[in-house]
Parts: C-alpha cells; structure tokens; sequence
C-alpha cells in the first residue's frame, strides 16, 4: 500500500471527536480541490505557518460583498486550490433547515465548490469554503434560483444573527428569529453594499443569557428584558424544595442582589421586585417554577468589538428599554442615527464603539438625541475634569 | 440573470410542526440526560432535542447524512446552535433513542448541554487564512479527543465554553470565554521595501498600529515604513493592512492561554477571559502542551470551584493568586497589562491571599 502523502493530517483521525480530516478526505476522494486542501494543510503543519495569500478582492455582480478572496501561495504545488474563494451564505434566522434546502444547498455547492462547509461561521453565516474564480457568478446564481442570498463582508453590515429565541426557548422575552429575519430584509442595501468606515454588526438574544454572545460581539447588542417582575409558581417552587432541590445553596445565596429569600417555614420564595436586574440565574435553574415577566422589550446596548485595534470592548448600555414590535421602527431609527454619525465622523477601520471613546459619550448622546441615565454606566466619573459648555 | 437582495430564506418556512404550533408559547425545559432537552409548552405539547457535537468543517456528505437522520425521524427537519452543534427536534419521545443511536453510529457524541464542555467555537486557521498564527480544527480535534467526557456528561460546577482564535483578529470574539485558545505572533514583521509603496496606502498602515510604532521611513527617497522594535507586540493588524509586512514565523509563531471570561449576564457580569499562559509551542498535529495545558486548568477548575461557578466566578472569589498556586502556572510581567487600561487592573486593596 502507497504510503500516505499527509501522515500528520492523517493522524487527526483518530480519537473519539469527530474528525474534520475524515470530512475533507470525504470529499478529496472527488474532488480534486479537496484533495489539495489535505495536502496544504499538512505543508502547514510540517511548516508551521500558513500557506494563503493576504486578501484579493473577489465578487458577485451587484454586490461589494459575501465572498472571501483567497488565493493559495503555493499553486504550482496545489493547482485546484490556486483560487479558493469562499462564500458567506445568510442563514435562516434561528439556524432552522428543512433537508430539502440543505440538500439543495448541497447540490449547488458539490456543482460549483470543494464540498467543504461550515455550519456555520462564527458570525452565523453558512460558509462554502472553497470555489474557484470562475465559478463564482454562477454558484451565486444557482444559490440565489434556490432562495439563498450573500451575507455581509468588508465595511458594510455584517450579517445580523440572533438566538433561537421563541422558536424553542421559554425564556425569550423578545420574538429575535423575527427580528433578526426584518432587519436582515430591511437593510439589504447596507449588508451587500460596504460604505462605512468599517463593519458594524447586530445580534439578538431573547434574554440576558445571552447565547448568540450579542455582548461581545455587536456593535448593536439587542437582549430582551422585562420591566415588571418575574413571575414565581410557588406550588412549583414547592415541589422543586420537597424533591431535595438545595434552594438556598443553588438560587437564592447566587442571587447577585440577595433580591430572593426561601422562608422555609411559609415553603414561599419572597422576591425584592426592585432589586431584581433580571440576571436569569434562579429561572436558569427553576425553569418549572421561575418565569420572565410579562411587560417585555429589549435592553439595547452598543459598542463591544475584539481587541483591534484600541481593544476588546463589551457593549454598554444606551437604552435601557426599547418596546421590539414589529417594525420594529425605533430601532431602526437608532441604528440609522448612528450609522449616519458614525459615517460622518469615523476614521478609516475605526469601530463606533472606536469612536466613541475618541469622541465622548456625551458627544455620542447629543448626536443620538438620548438623554443620559444611570443605567449607562457603572458608577459615574471620579476624575474632577469636567467640561462646562 | 439572477435577483439579487432577496436576503435569507424566510425561517419560517423552515419550522418544524410543533415549533410552529408553539412558537412563543414554551414554559419550561428539563434537560433529561446530556444532550437530551424536553421543552413543555403552554399547550401541553411537548418537544424533545437531540444535540450532536460535529465539527465546524464539514463536507457535503456529512449535510446529507445528518439530512437522511432528519428526513427519517423529524419530518425533515433540523437546527444548528450557535456553536456547530446539530439539533433533531421531535414532539414524539420514542423516536429520542433511535436518533441518538443513528447520531452515534455516524461518530457523533450526543452532549454539550447544562454544565458540559460543550463545542469549541473557532476559527479557519491553516485550513483557510491568510493571518493565521496557528491552526484552528487541528488543536480543536486534539483538545475535544482530550475533554471528550466533559461533552458527554454534566459533571462540572457549571458549564465551560472554551473557543479559539487563529491570531489577534478573533473571527468569533474569544474573549469572553472561560478559556481561550489565542494564536500569537511573538516577532516583529518584516518590512519588504521594494514593494510597500505599491501595495499599502502608507498613512493607513501608521494608524493601523495600536502602539504607534510604525513611522514614514526617514529616507524620503523610499516609499515605505519603519517599525520601532520595542514598541511593536506583534498583533499583525499592519499586516492586515498591508501585505508587505508578513509577520508569521515558523520560530515565534505559537498559542496564548486565556481563563475566566463569561457572556451571560447570570450572576455576574460578563467578563473578558485573562492571561494564564503568555505562550505555548505550535506543535502540528496535536499540540500537546496546549492539550495537557487546557486539560489541566480544566481539571484544577472542576476539583476546586463550588457548584454553580463558572470558571471567571470561581477565579473571582478564590483570588488569582490562588489560580496560579493551583494550576502550577508561572506568573510573569507579561501578565500584567500595559495598554491604554493598564492601571485599572493593579490591585489598589492589601486584600490578597498568601
């Protein structure tokens, strides 16, 4: 038997995790780009370092953006990779599939690509990793005959992503498939065109868990809230203490603002309603008995970004309650407004969040017509230099 | 010609029966062993999840494989989470077992729920990207084979999301993670005079360097860019800018360790993931000081953290001069921040542990 030409590649087949190398080999047994893909990635692993080229400006007609160029730097070592673009594809809000759309999606990709995917990328896009130049017009085309369209690349608006929200999660205090689903068709233009400084992202999550990460990472982070109380069944309660459930141990000494108190001789789980910052810890682990409440919104907060360049920020607060019912028009009015500050006044790859610090908050709030309230910000100012003006 | 802007598919043609029926109507949730959800609904209905870890390169075939499982038990249809793992919802629970056994006979663990070692989050890495400090699926691969109970149980104090990042441009934000696995240069760029001035828009380059070490080089007469050494740390953001400045290298190129970072607003706030360990070799194909490494904090965190805290809360209470006693790992001026927030994180209180 030939000896194997990636014998460190091929050792990533073993182990219980299931094996990217054993997808790729999948398809490098047809597809002859594939096969390259196994044999630059074990030049990477006998040369420490990567083997593609920095950018190159590749597109669809029509669009500034959804497809990655790269290039690889050895083609005359990999040929069928010489070209190897990549295409971000918008995904269903929710990440929800009928097999015959993924199939669909399978056809025109083993059509016109490597057959390499990924479900998905990490701002929520589906990636097709891997065509050459040439087919790029055309796979777009078949993508867009089976109702697929590009997600977000470069300076523009990033492809928005949201949780699963209503679709499967009792928690969801915000309907966020829905919304990400509008604003995604109402800022088409902005998410296929790049015009701005940089790239500006938005995600939702339906409560302060938070599982599509929207803190760290959007610019525009929307997470749904309520204003009025929790709701407790206390019966529900009950059975979760009589079945050795530590209520104390578990909830209410973790509650961040001793907001809760088990009276053991009433069996009644008293709530402080105002201290309550809805922090979803007791309903994370009393699902049965601990409900959000019922006057629901959004908490919307800006800025957070990764490190590059004047660091990692996590967004902040900027209103604290925003009612989120389809159309969704206040919303859209704040991004609008900010995008349009942000445009005027942001340098070259500058985030918002970017320039806002360079700028001033209070610069920010004026521009945006928002009021300032304690809850945008932790504590206020210690350093006495205060502007009058 | 094809229409353009038509934007995603409408997700609600992609639900499945009983999501539709229950849309907005879910009361609570049971997680019946790992990887297995039961939500009730207000209506009484139920719906059962099957989450099955997968990697995040995945070929065509393997959509059709998990396509057939779906099109057999879930009237053809399924999810994805946030983090590649794959959801087969049904409203009926004798299908639970016979999905799990077909996920199974494909390779995939069913898990990755409630306090687990859910999927790695990552990103391209060799396979894909031109900034790539280190490799992405690779050191994921190694370090999941490593951790493989920890996705198939609910044992820790609460869960653990670990992520990774092939270089400082963090595709998928690690750095809110309980660890992050963070690819590094640790050496200057090279600078290819001949060709930066046709290639890089000068003024963009300067400003592109967090530490300002990148100036106009002082012979006029040559297109390009000097880069003050001392002041460079190496995030390769003038690279990203500029292809004349390639700043990976076989010899410096490697992996930072970082701990204590959450999203979630429970309890505590969010918080960023910190440094532990400044750098680790790149050392294809399994990496295993960055195994052994993550293995060990991993464990150190399960044996000594209370029910309940994530990895940051844990850190936050015990202090961290006991995480590095515990976990053995050196503490060194590279620990200690030197951007623009640095002064912040000194320890202005005599609270501190011996």
């Amino acid at each position: 038997m030939a000896k194997s030409e990636t014998p460190k590649v091929d050792e990533l087949e073993k182990g219980p995790w299931p094996s990217y190398v054993k997808e790729i080999k999948r398809m490098a047994k047809r597809n002859p780009a594939a096969k390259d893909l196994l044999g630059v990635q074990e030049l990477s692993f006998n040369e420490n370092i990567t083997h593609w080229k920095h950018g190159g400006i590749v597109g669809v007609t029509g669009y500034g953006g959804g497809v990655i160029g790269r290039y690889s730097d050895v083609p005359e070592k990999f040929p069928n990779v010489e070209s190897f673009h990549t295409f971000r594809v918008n995904q269903p809000s929710g990440w929800f599939y009928t097999t015959k759309a993924l199939r669909q999606l399978c056809d025109v990709w083993e059509k016109y690509g490597s057959g390499m995917t990924n479900f998905h990328g990490s701002t929520g896009d589906i990636i097709l990793l891997g065509a050459p130049t040439a087919n790029l017009q055309p796979c777009f085309d078949a993508l867009s005959d089976i109702g697929f369209d590009l997600g977000g690349s470069g300076s523009d608006l990033r492809t928005p992503t949201g949780c699963v929200g209503s679709a499967r999660c009792e928690y969801a205090c915000i309907d966020t498939p829905a919304i990400i689903y509008d604003l995604t068709m109402e800022f088409q233009d902005e998410l296929h065109r790049p015009r701005w400084p940089y790239k500006s992202k938005i995600k939702a999550s339906g409560c302060p868990n938070d599982c599509v990460a929207a803190i760290a990472r959007s610019d525009f982070t929307i997470i749904g809230t309520w204003r009025d109380n929790l709701r407790i069944d206390q019966a529900a309660v009950r059975e979760y203490v009589k079945g050795g459930f530590d209520i104390k141990t578990i909830v209410t000494d973790k509650c961040p603002t001793s907001a809760l108190e088990w009276d053991e001789k009433a069996a009644e789980l008293r709530l402080k309603a105002e201290d309550c910052v809805r922090c979803m810890h007791c309903i994370n682990r009393m699902p049965k008995a601990l409900r959000p409440g019922l006057d629901r919104g959004a908490t919307i907060l800006i800025g957070s970004k990764a490190p590059i360049i004047k660091g990692a920020y996590l967004s902040w607060v900027l209103v604290p309650f925003m009612k989120m019912e389809p159309p969704y028009t206040e919303f859209k009015e704040l991004v609008r407004k900010a995008w349009d500050w942000w445009d005027e006044h942001g340098r070259t790859r500058e985030r918002i969040a970017e320039l806002i610090e360079r700028l001033g908050l209070r610069t920010f709030l004026r521009a945006m017509g928002l009021k300032p309230v304690p809850q945008m910000v932790y504590r206020p100012r210690a350093n006495p230099y205060v502007f009058f003006d | 010609m094809a229409k353009t802007d038509i934007g995603p598919p409408d997700y609600r043609t992609m639900l499945p029966e009983i999501v539709k029926k229950n849309y907005g109507k879910w009361k609570y949730h049971e997680i019946l062993r790992p990887g297995v959800l039961k939500h009730v609904s207000e209506t009484g209905d139920e719906l059962y999840t099957v989450r099955a870890g997968s990697p995040k390169l995945v070929s065509i075939d393997f959509i059709r494989d998990i396509c057939d499982i779906a099109d057999k038990y879930c009237d053809g249809h399924l999810r994805f989470t946030s983090r590649y793992n794959i959801e087969f919802l049904t409203p009926d629970k004798t299908k639970v077992q016979p999905i799990i056994e077909e996920v199974e006979k494909l390779g995939l663990p069913v898990g990755g729920t409630g306090k687990s070692i859910t999927n790695i989050v990552h990103t391209q890495g060799w396979i894909h990207c031109h900034s790539a400090a280190t490799d992405g699926s690779a050191i994921v691969k190694a370090v999941m084979d490593e951790l493989y109970d920890y996705f198939t149980s609910m044992t820790l104090p609460a869960k653990l999301r670990i992520a990774l990042a092939c270089c400082l441009n963090m595709c998928g934000a690690v750095h809110c993670s309980d660890i992050a696995i963070l690819g590094i240069h640790t050496k200057p760029p090279r600078i290819e005079h001949e060709r930066l001035g046709a290639v890089c828009e000068i003024p963009t380059t300067m400003a592109s360097c967090p530490t300002g070490a990148i100036r106009r080089h002082p012979d006029s007469s040559i297109k390009s860019v000097v880069v003050n050494e001392e002041r460079c740390m190496y995030c390769a953001n003038c690279f990203t800018v500029c292809p004349a400045l390639p700043i990976a290298n076989a010899e410096g190129d490697g992996v930072a360790i970082y701990v204590g970072g959450k999203v979630s607003n429970a309890r505590s706030a969010p918080k960023f993931s910190r440094l532990a360990i400044p750098y680790l070799p790149n050392n294809p194909p399994r990496w295993p000081e960055v195994v052994s490494a993550v293995k060990n904090i991993v464990e150190v965190y399960a044996k000594n953290a209370q029910p309940e805290e994530r990895m940051g809360e844990w850190i936050d209470r015990v202090g961290w001069e006991t995480f590095f006693r515990l976990t053995g790992i050196p503490f060194t001026e590279q620990h200690i921040d030197d951007f623009t927030h640095a002064v912040e994180t000194y320890r202005t209180t005599t609270q501190f542990r011996w």
